[in-house]
């Protein structure tokens, strides 16, 4: 590893354990994202994921491991450093977690509200500004519910993004959305990332788009991350979990399709 | 069993520690908390405006009751001339502040109960903390500094209009003197009696507001029970427990008052 590629890691994750009471979920995670990448978790079900994610963004405490933010190591019992890293951060939650009560601008707008001293004018202008770089500003005074899965995807990608944060985490991003649509939203993620240059953090079971929409692919396994690689590698490695994953994969690609087939 | 006995009781202790401190920090919130005034609008108008019909409703057929029941049990005693003095007193000091209580339980508690439920099911209070929003200043502060301000006034518009009710069944149906009736009031009432009033509503507005905000907040802990059912149950103890503990607090506070 260079020293150029250290430099440019926006985080850094060693040693990473949590259990949930008898429960071991994550077992000693070892992690790189670097900056302006889209880094994407991979594994089944249940292997942790989520619960990886929100160690890093703070929602879950982990028991013991470390985690360091461009360069330098967090201390969450810290609460101006915790401040700090959150106003850095954003986080896309599987199920949008938008507030139904709000319209879709009020929604976009939350953030800056309660962390800024911004006047109005200029909240309002930036909410708009989000709602338009996503192709909703159609829809400002509309309710999270009058909005289609998409659409409400993309208000919960317009909040994240914002407070122009430097990370986002996503959380199955497509998780209970059909193909065409997980395509979308990883097009979407991809094409949004370029465009504001944020390091794109995703968790996902969905090989094929993850492949095709980042640049770095770690597989979760057991609760340790036993291979991390570039989609290529990731689709010609030998490493015996990794085809197992992929052909598993696969195996349900090739059942769908035989399905489509008989239809 | 002494075991049990003791693990409840620990179980209990740490719980009122927990609602302690849920409460201390939802008002130590208020510090750090950008448009909390906006915020405080939105809540007494779910407390106040929304609440104001069930109030109203209540209030007038408290009044109507007190008269007639009053009247036929003053009118044993051929004292009928106080029926006012018995119609104040018995809405300042004791019906007003807990059928109030009872109602906004009722109907804005049970409300806020199960919303902020909603909120911590679809995890938007955790989306409000990975925004560096504190969770509990957004969605429960308002709530508290609202109840301190509307459950009094609910409660006095609760005590004009059940008077009034009083004064309808007293005065127009029965035929006590209207004069009498509203000089017995003014006679009957002291400042204690308000200020016994006031002490309940306020005391009861605190304890059920923050009762159901800590049930709401806290139902992903509910036991053997997730999502929609969670929401459902941690409601259903919001309303159950503020509504007792509005009657054992107007005891207390009674006891100490009277």
């Amino acid at each position: 590893m260079s020293s150029t590629h250290i430099a440019d890691l926006i985080l850094e994750v060693k040693d990473l354990h949590k259990s949930f009471g008898e429960r071991r979920v994550l077992n000693g995670i070892d992690l790189d994202v670097a900056r302006g990448s889209v880094t994407t978790v991979l594994g089944p079900s249940g292997a942790g994921k989520s619960v990886l994610l929100k160690c890093l963004a703070d929602v879950e405490q982990p028991e013991s491991g470390g985690i360091r933010f461009d360069g330098r190591p967090l201390d969450f019992r810290d609460h101006a450093a915790r401040a700090r890293f959150r106003s850095r951060c954003s986080f896309l939650f599987q199920g949008n977690a938008l507030f139904d009560s709000l319209t879709a601008l009020e929604n976009v707008a939350l953030p800056l509200e309660q962390t800024t001293d911004l006047p109005d004018e200029e909240i309002r202008a930036r909410g708009m500004e989000a709602l338009e770089q996503l192709e909703l500003h159609h829809h400002w005074e509309q309710h999270p519910g009058q909005l289609s899965g998409g659409m409400q995807k993309r208000l919960a990608l317009a909040r994240a993004i914002v407070t122009r944060p430097e990370l986002v985490f996503f959380d199955e991003p497509t998780a209970g959305l059909d193909p065409l649509r997980r395509n979308a939203v990883f097009s979407m993620i991809a094409k949004y990332q370029r465009q504001f240059g944020f390091t794109a953090l995703v968790v996902t079971h969905d090989v094929v788009e993850a492949l095709v929409a980042s640049d770095r692919v770690a597989l979760l396994n057991h609760g340790r991350i036993c291979f991390v690689g570039s989609p290529g590698e990731f689709a010609d490695s030998d490493h015996a979990v990794v085809r197992a994953f992929r052909d598993s994969a696969e195996a349900l690609r090739s059942s769908l399709a035989g399905i489509h087939s008989d239809g | 069993m002494i075991r049990g006995l003791g693990r409840w009781t620990v179980s209990k202790v740490s719980g009122f520690g927990d609602f302690a401190l849920f409460v201390g920090r939802s008002f130590a919130a208020a510090v750090r908390t950008r448009r909390l005034p906006s915020r405080l609008v939105g809540a007494i108008y779910e407390q106040g405006v929304l609440c104001l019909p069930v109030i109203l409703i209540v209030s007038v057929f408290t009044g109507l009751v007190l008269g007639l029941q009053g009247y036929y049990v003053l009118n044993r005693f051929g004292s009928e001339g106080m029926l006012g003095a018995l119609v104040s007193l018995s809405l300042i000091r004791e019906m007003a502040p807990v059928l109030a209580a009872l109602m906004l339980v009722g109907q804005a508690g049970s409300a806020l109960a199960a919303e902020i439920g909603i909120q911590r099911n679809s995890e938007q209070l955790v989306a409000l903390e990975t925004m560096g929003v504190n969770s509990l200043g957004y969605v429960v502060t308002p709530r508290l500094f609202s109840a301190l301000a509307v459950f009094p006034l609910q409660t006095a518009l609760f005590v004009v209009v059940g008077l009034w009710g009083g004064s309808l069944s007293g005065s127009l149906l029965l035929g006590v003197d209207s004069g009498i009736y509203w000089s017995s009031v003014e006679h009957a009432v002291e400042a204690k009696d308000l200020q016994e009033c006031f002490t309940k509503a306020t005391v009861f507005g605190l304890l059920t507001i923050s009762i159901c905000a800590y049930h709401g907040f806290h139902a992903h802990r509910q036991r053997g029970a997730t999502g929609a059912r969670a929401v459902s149950k941690s409601t259903t103890r919001a309303v159950v427990h503020a509504s007792i503990v509005v009657l054992t607090a107007d005891y207390v506070i009674t006891s100490f008052l009277v």
